[in-house]
């Protein structure tokens, strides 16, 4: 167990390619932490510095207060399970892992309770004599899971450790690392680029880009408090709706009409110096059928629904509204991501979540409603959330 | 399996019923399956004629009394040729001598080879200016290079000797020249196989080791070496096959003086020097039985995969 900082870390590959860059980061013990981002952040890179797989090129990495900048991996006392599993194909499940313990000198009689123990936790005491090759995705998962943990380290690192798994067995193996977490209270730094497991995995998020640390908090904080456009567009799913806007004595002006915003976000604005051009963000929730709600303050539009998304407990309606796209290069970095740089925009398109009793209609045309206190302002030239508050 | 009843099963509209419990094969399956076999016909119809037939020539010569200085005594004799090699000192010496160049010339080169490989593997500048040096041996004609060597070792104008030995004309400095010509010779060929074998090995596995708490020597012989165990057991059947059938550079360093004779030297000997086809086809049947021996040793016990099998390897 550890406490692992991070001080102004670095990495510089050979051929000049800047992959991570200053990352502060304090990772407190026992704490589960994921780094989430888009592919090329710097995830990956970040995660091999602490194990010590990647030289640091410059600034200092601490567990428990040492210096480790120089360690070998081996001595570094930490754990990792990788996207490929990395099982050694020769040898049997319980072989593999013992192969830390075994590495470590330990008698044979520790190293088979140690396995037994392990194998107990993770339910693969009927597989122990079969080899990797033989076993099926998810029980691969837990040998690697396996063998991180027969031997106690301080740490856990895991690079997208469940990518390789099918949907379902994902959300089933998500809940058992979760689990394990908490139950052996290991310091673990987690990488994915899922957000649905950096919101339902983690004590804290770290959202980088290009190398650099957008924001670090709890999942919670940061779906409410996105510190960027960047985080807000990337966490949560489905994503915050971007629409440009303009904003004229507290009232703002965006392609769906006109909204007077609430004291709270005026005054927010204000503080935060708010440019008149600006980009105007609501989450899917933050939306509702306008017959259902009755006396709040908000805006309301009509629209065309283009597809409704029944899912039984509510209703994803999706439109289109006329008018100006909200673009940046976030939002650009954002769409390419989630593969949606293809949609051809002659409007912003708007993903809606309405209560199950919507009368909502695929093709027809419906009053919306939304949350005027509820819409966060991003100044469209920094990408900073105006109405971010600690 | 008996291709005829198959045949005649593919007429009949139901399947046929399984015997001795195999699956009976599908009409299509049987049909890919003829293709196949007429597809490979015109190869192996061209191997049986240029490879099976010598072969069972050799065998039947190796049963007959025959020797072209008398040709008139031709006559089938059974197997007392193979009485007569088995109980000669010459072949067993030659046939000692042709083993332990084998041994000791396989496993230096297996080393030397592993080592080369594993730098031509690590280098990340001037790539393929290393893997060019390191094969120019390979790319030279054996009996160029052997050439070489015996004027660097003969007494009069040899470079790598004094004016007063003469390592060429003693059997044991022979035999090392000889195994030292060979290793330098095949060791880049031993390294091109275990380079291959080497990038099979994932980087992950690697570092999983490191992190594991394994040290570059542990992780080189607990993870590398069984992972790549395959491509070193190819390697090493195709280099013993090799070196067991030694003829070149013996014969252009000594010609099989003063007990440097190698078995492939000994048949030669017999069968174009000394004319007796018996006797000759008598040793060249019996290397062909000791290398069919390695083979089957390698397959068998080591479980190598054959190359051509699709199965990586018996685990
Ligand atoms: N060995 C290397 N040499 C040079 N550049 C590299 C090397 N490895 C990674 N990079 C670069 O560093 C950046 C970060 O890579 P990294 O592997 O950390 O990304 P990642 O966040 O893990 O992405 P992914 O989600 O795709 O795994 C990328 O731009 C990549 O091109
Ligand atoms: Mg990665």
């Amino acid at each position: 167990m550890a406490e692992i900082v991070l001080d102004k870390i670095t990495k510089r590959y050979p051929d000049g390619a800047l992959a991570v860059s200053e990352v502060d980061l304090q990772i407190a013990d026992g704490e589960f932490i994921i780094l989430v981002g888009p592919s090329g952040c710097g995830k990956s890179t970040t995660l091999n510095m602490i194990a010590g797989l990647e030289d640091i090129s410059e600034g200092e990495l601490r567990i428990d207060g040492q210096r480790v900048n120089e360690k070998a991996p081996k001595d570094r006392d930490i754990a990792m399970v990788f996207q490929s599993y990395a099982l050694y194909p020769h040898m049997s499940v319980r072989e593999n892992m013992a192969f830390p313990l075994r590495l470590a000198k330990v008698d044979d009689a520790t190293v088979q309770a140690k396995v037994n123990e392990a194998a107990e936790i993770l339910d693969l005491v009927a597989h122990l004599d079969r080899k990797p090759g033989n076993l099926s995705g998810g029980q691969r998962q837990r040998v690697a899971m396996g063998r991180a943990i027969v031997r106690s380290p301080k740490a856990f690192l895991m690079d997208e450790p469940l990518s390789n798994l099918d949907a379902k067995l994902r959300v089933q193996m998500r809940t058992s690392v979760s689990k394990l977490q908490k139950q052996l209270g290991t310091t673990t730094v987690y990488v994915t680029h899922d957000q649905t497991e950096a919101m339902t995995l983690g004590d804290r998020v770290v959202v980088l880009r290009g190398g650099l640390v957008q924001q670090v908090g709890s999942p919670q904080f940061l779906y409410e408090q996105p510190a960027n456009l960047f985080v807000a567009g990337f966490i949560g799913s489905p994503a915050m709706n971007f629409l440009p806007g303009t904003l004229e004595n507290g009232a703002l002006n965006t392609p769906l009409g006109t909204v007077t915003l609430s004291d709270r976000i005026r005054r927010l604005a204000e503080a935060a110096n708010a440019p008149r051009e600006l980009i105007a963000g609501i989450r899917p929730e933050h939306f509702e059928d306008a017959k259902l709600v009755e006396g709040k303050p908000g805006g309301s539009f009509t629209a065309t629904v283009d597809v409704l998304e029944s899912m039984g407990s509510d209703k994803y309606a999706y439109f289109t509204v006329e008018g100006e796209t909200a673009t940046t290069a976030e939002l650009d970095e954002l769409a390419a991501d989630a593969g949606s740089t293809d949609v051809p925009a002659s409007g912003s398109s708007i993903v809606t979540r309405l209560a199950a009793s919507s009368g909502a209609v695929a093709g027809q045309p419906l009053d919306l409603w939304y949350d005027s206190d509820k819409i966060q302002l991003f100044d469209p030239a920094s990408g900073k959330n105006l109405t971010y508050t600690e | 399996m008996s291709e005829s009843t198959q045949v005649t099963a593919a007429t009949t509209p139901e399947p046929a019923p399984a015997k001795k419990g195999k699956v009976p094969l599908s009409e299509g399956k049987r049909a890919e399956r003829r293709l196949g076999l007429w597809l490979i016909a015109p190869a192996a119809i061209v191997m049986i004629a240029v490879t099976g037939y010598p072969i069972l020539y050799s065998i039947w010569l190796s049963l007959e009394r025959y020797d072209l200085h008398f040709p008139d005594q031709q006559k089938f004799i059974g197997l007392a040729n193979y009485g007569a090699v088995l109980s000669n000192g010459y072949w067993w010496t030659a046939y000692g001598v042709t083993m332990f160049i084998t041994i000791v010339s396989v496993i230096i080169e297996l080393v030397l080879g592993m080592v080369l490989a594993l730098i031509m593997h690590r280098t990340l500048v001037g790539r393929g200016l290393v893997r060019t040096v390191t094969l120019i041996p390979y790319g030279i004609v054996t009996v160029v290079a052997a050439f070489s060597w015996y004027f660097a070792w003969n007494t009069d104008s040899g470079y790598l000797v004094g004016s007063e030995s003469a390592p060429l004309t003693s059997t044991w400095p022979s035999i090392f020249i000889i195994i030292l010509a060979e290793v330098w010779k095949t060791t880049p060929f031993m390294a091109l196989l275990l380079m291959a074998g080497l990038a099979l090995v994932p980087e992950d596995l690697l570092k999983a080791a490191s992190m594991d708490g394994a040290n570059a020597w542990q992780r080189f012989t607990k993870v590398m070496v069984p992972v790549m165990k395959p491509a070193i057991l190819v390697a090493l059947l195709f280099r013993t096959l090799d070196a067991f059938r030694i003829f070149d550079n013996i014969y252009v360093l000594t010609t099989g003086q003063n007990d440097t004779s190698s078995v492939s030297m000994q048949t030669y000997n017999n069968l174009l020097k000394g004319l007796n086809l018996g006797i000759g086809s008598t040793m060249a049947v019996l290397i062909f039985i000791s290398v069919a021996i390695i083979a089957f040793i390698f397959i068998k016990v080591f479980g190598t995969s054959a190359p051509g099998s699709d199965d990586g390897g018996k685990r």
